[in-house]
C-alpha cells in the first residue's frame, strides 16, 4: 500500500452530492483484469462528450469542456472535495483506483459511502470526512482563488488552508498507522495466524456444518 | 452503580451484536469499538472483483487459507441469449476464463456458465443453501447484504478485501451501529418488498444507513417469503448500510431444508437449534430505529438518478423550485434534466421504451411469478421497444419453465432469457441506448448506470409488468390478474 504522511495540493471542487462509483468509473472499464490504467476513464461520462469503451487512445477523445476536471487551472489536482455521501453504490475498488491514478491522494467531503470509504485505506488513498460548513467554504474558496491549495498533515490529523485556517479530522488509530508506514494489511493479519486456527478450529467443533 | 434495570438492559444483545461478537478472533485496540481480526465462514467470488485479488495472492506466493469456503460464479459478464457460441466480447471472455482458471488452479468451486446452476451470485448462494444463518458471508459486491436475509452478517468488500479474505479467512473491519427498521401492519394487495425497500429509502436517504447495520423487523417483515426478505436486504446498500439482515423464523428454516450445502440429518437438528436463538434479544438497544406503517405504503416508482429520488405511482415529479434546500434543489434540476422529465409531471403520464424485469434484487420465482400473473392475457404495448426477462438463476428458470411461465411471457411479448446481473449494470450486451426509458426491477437508477444516457425508473416486477403492458407507469392496485 502507498504511504502516506502530508500532501500540500492543488484542490478541485466538485460541487455535487451523492457522487456515486459508476460515475466514477463506468462498468465497462471493469472488465480489465489489471489494477492500473484507470486514471484515463476516471469521471468518462463527465469528462468526454463521445462514449468511452476500453481500449481507446485517450489523446483522441472528445474532451468536455464544461466538465471542471477538464479546466486548466484544475490540472495536476491532488485533493478532490465533494459533497455528502460520496462513492455511494457498488464495492467496485476500481473507483478508488481510478481517482488515485488520475492522482488524487486525498478526498474531501462532509460524509462518504462505507464500501468505498473503506477501499481507500486498502490503497493509501485518503478520505477526509469535514463538517458540511467547512467543505462549503472549501468549495467555495477553491472556485475564488485561481490556484488554492490544501496542506493536509496526516501525523497531526489537520487540513490547513492558506489563510493559516486550520481544520482537524478523525481517523481511526489502526488506519493511521497502516496509511503513515504504507503496511501490508494481509501481513499484518498473518501474525495472527495461529489465533485465526485456533478460532477456527473451535468453530469446527461447534458448527461443522459449516466446514463441510 | 448501575441499576438492575440498566444491566439487564445491556446484556440484551442485538442480532448483529451476537453475529459480530461470534466471529471475532482478535482486537487490535482497547477500543471496543476499533479494528477487529473478523472471521469470514462464506466467501462468494464473481469474475468482475476477483481478478486483481487473485493475481495479489499469487505475486505474495500465497495460497487461499480455505478454499472450501469460497463459491465462484460468473454472471456479470455473461451473455443472456445464446450460449453455445460462448462470449463474443474477448474482454468480456478474457475476464470469465479468468476466473475459470483461477478456481482451477486453487481447487475453488464454480459453477460455470453453461451449470444449469449458474446464476447470479447473491441469487445462486441461498438458492444453493450455501449462505447459513449465524454465517458471516462476504463478496466482492455491494449487494451481499442480500444474504442478510438469513440472519447472516453478509457485506460487499472491495477487491483488497477479497484478496485479504483469500489469504486469511478474514477481515480487518470495524463495528457499525445497529438501525432497526420496523415495519407493521399489512401490506395492500401489489405491493411488495421492493415497494418496503424503496420507500424505507425515501424515508431515511441513500445516506440515511450510512455508518449502521439495519435489521428489519415487524409483522410486515414477519410476512415475507424468503424471497421478499432478499429483495428487502439486498437494498440495505441503497440506503448505505454496511449490512441488513432479518432474523431466523420458520420461514428462514423451511427454506434451507434439504438446499444441496444445508446440514443434514444430527447436523441439522444441532443446526436449526442453534439458528433458533439468531434473534435480538427483547429490550436489546439500537443506536436508531425507524417506524414504518405498511399499510401506507403504496406501490413506488423513483423518478430521479438515486434510489431516494422515489415517489408513490399516484405522486408527481417534484418541482425543485419547491426545494428550500439549494444543494438539493440542484441535484433535482440535474436529475430531471438527465431523466427528461418535467417539474410537477404525474408518474403515470411517463412514457417507457424498454422493461427489464431480473437483477439480484428481483430475479427470483417469486418475482418472475408475479410479474407473469400481470402480464398474463395481455401483451406488451406497441411504443415499447424491448421486455426482457432474466431468470436469476438456471435452476430458477428451469423452475419457471415447469410452471409455464415462460410461455406467458413469450405470449407477451417478453424475451426470455439465460441467467446473469444483465440490464442492471450493463456489462454485457443487455443494455439501455442513450435517451431510452427503463421500468426496471434492479437496485440503482445512477446516471448510466443501464448505458450511457439511458433513463432508469426502479419498481417492483409488478410494477414493471404493468408498465410493460400499458406502455406507462400504471397503479398495479387497479389492475386485475387473470
Amino acid at each position: 500500500m502507498k504511504k502516506f504522511e502530508r500532501c500540500h495540493g492543488l484542490v478541485v471542487p466538485l460541487d455535487r452530492a451523492n457522487v456515486d462509483t459508476d460515475a466514477i468509473i463506468p462498468k465497462q472499464f471493469l472488465k480489465s483484469i489489471k489494477r492500473s490504467g484507470f486514471g484515463q476513464n476516471l469521471f468518462d461520462e463527465w469528462r468526454f462528450l463521445d462514449h468511452g469503451e476500453p481500449g481507446m487512445d485517450a489523446s483522441q477523445r472528445q474532451i468536455n469542456p464544461d466538465f471542471i476536471l477538464n479546466q486548466a487551472r484544475y490540472q495536476g489536482a491532488q485533493i478532490l472535495v465533494a459533497r455528502d455521501n460520496f462513492g455511494c453504490g457498488s464495492s467496485r475498488e476500481h473507483a478508488p483506483w481510478a481517482l488515485q491514478d488520475y492522482g488524487f491522494v486525498a478526498i474531501i467531503a462532509p460524509s462518504f459511502a462505507d464500501i468505498f470509504f473503506n477501499n481507500c485505506f486498502k490503497i493509501g488513498l485518503l478520505p477526509i470526512v469535514l463538517e458540511a460548513a467547512v467543505v462549503d467554504k472549501l468549495i467555495q474558496d477553491t472556485i475564488a482563488t485561481n490556484g488554492y491549495r490544501l496542506l493536509i498533515d496526516l501525523a497531526a490529523q489537520t487540513v490547513t488552508a492558506a489563510s493559516n485556517d486550520v481544520y482537524p479530522f478523525e481517523i481511526d488509530p489502526f488506519r493511521k498507522h497502516c496509511l503513515l508506514n504504507g503496511l501490508d494489511e494481509i501481513g499484518l493479519t498473518l501474525q495472527h495466524a495461529d489465533k485465526i486456527r485456533q478460532f477456527e478450529e473451535n468453530r469446527r467443533q461447534q458448527q461443522p456444518w459449516l466446514f463441510t | 452503580m448501575k441499576s438492575k434495570k440498566q444491566a439487564i438492559i445491556s446484556k440484551m444483545k442485538t442480532l448483529y451484536d451476537k453475529l459480530w461478537e461470534d466471529h471475532v478472533v482478535h482486537t487490535e485496540s482497547s477500543d471496543p469499538d476499533g479494528m477487529v481480526i473478523l472471521y469470514i465462514d462464506r466467501h462468494l467470488v464473481h469474475e468482475v472483483t476477483s481478478p486483481q485479488a487473485f493475481e495479489g495472492l499469487k505475486m505474495a506466493g500465497r495460497r487461499p487459507w480455505r478454499s472450501s469456503s469460497v463459491l465462484a460464479v460468473a454472471d456479470h459478464n455473461v451473455p443472456t441469449t445464446d450460449r453455445s457460441l460462448g462470449i463474443s466480447d474477448p474482454v468480456s471472455r478474457l475476464q470469465v476464463e479468468t476466473l475459470d482458471r483461477n478456481c482451477e488452479e486453487l481447487a475453488i468451486t464454480e459453477f460455470k456458465m453453461n451449470d444449469k446452476r449458474q446464476g447470479i451470485v447473491h441469487v445462486i448462494g441461498p438458492e444453493q443453501g450455501a449462505t447459513l444463518p449465524g454465517m458471516t458471508v462476504v463478496c466482492g459486491d455491494s449487494h451481499t447484504s442480500t444474504h442478510g436475509a438469513f440472519a447472516c452478517l453478509a457485506f460487499g468488500i472491495g477487491t483488497s478485501e477479497v484478496e485479504h479474505v483469500l489469504a486469511t479467512q478474514c477481515l480487518l473491519t470495524k463495528k457499525s451501529k445497529a438501525m432497526r427498521v420496523e415495519v407493521d401492519g399489512v401490506l395492500l394487495p401489489g405491493v411488495t418488498a421492493k415497494d418496503i425497500a424503496l420507500a424505507v429509502i425515501g424515508a431515511i436517504g441513500t445516506a440515511g444507513g450510512t455508518g449502521y447495520a439495519i435489521e428489519f423487523s415487524g409483522s410486515a417483515i414477519r410476512a415475507l417469503s424468503m424471497e421478499g426478505r432478499m429483495t428487502l436486504c439486498n437494498m440495505a446498500i441503497e440506503a448505505g448500510a454496511r449490512a441488513g439482515m432479518i432474523g431466523v423464523d420458520e420461514v428462514t428454516i423451511d427454506y434451507l431444508k434439504n438446499r444441496p450445502f444445508s446440514p443434514k440429518g444430527a447436523d441439522w437438528d444441532r443446526a436449526v437449534a442453534y439458528w433458533r436463538t439468531l434473534n435480538s434479544d427483547p429490550g436489546a438497544v439500537f443506536a436508531r430505529t425507524v417506524e414504518l406503517d405498511a399499510s401506507q405504503i403504496r406501490p413506488q416508482v423513483t423518478w430521479g438518478t438515486s434510489p431516494e429520488m422515489v415517489t408513490a405511482i399516484d405522486g408527481r415529479v417534484p418541482d425543485p423550485a419547491q426545494c428550500a434546500d439549494p444543494v438539493k434543489r440542484k441535484d433535482i434540476e440535474h436529475a430531471l434534466d438527465y431523466m427528461g422529465l418535467l417539474p410537477d409531471m404525474p408518474i403515470e403520464d411517463i412514457h417507457i421504451d424498454k422493461v427489464f424485469i431480473g437483477s439480484c434484487t428481483n430475479s427470483r420465482i417469486e418475482d418472475l411469478r408475479e410479474a407473469a400473473q400481470v402480464v398474463k392475457g395481455r401483451h406488451v404495448a406497441p411504443n415499447v421497444k424491448l421486455a426482457l426477462v432474466v431468470p436469476g438463476s438456471g435452476l430458477v428458470k428451469a423452475m419457471a419453465e415447469q410452471e409455464g411461465l415462460d410461455k406467458i411471457f413469450l405470449e407477451a411479448g417478453f424475451e426470455w432469457r439465460e441467467p446473469g446481473c444483465s440490464m442492471c449494470l450493463a456489462m454485457n450486451d443487455d443494455r439501455l441506448m442513450p435517451g431510452e426509458r427503463c421500468a426496471s426491477t434492479s437496485n440503482r437508477n445512477f446516471e448510466g448506470r443501464q448505458g450511457p444516457g439511458g433513463r432508469t425508473h426502479l419498481v417492483s416486477p409488478a410494477m414493471a409488468a404493468a408498465a410493460a403492458v400499458s406502455g406507462h407507469f400504471v397503479d398495479v392496485r387497479a389492475f386485475p390478474r387473470q
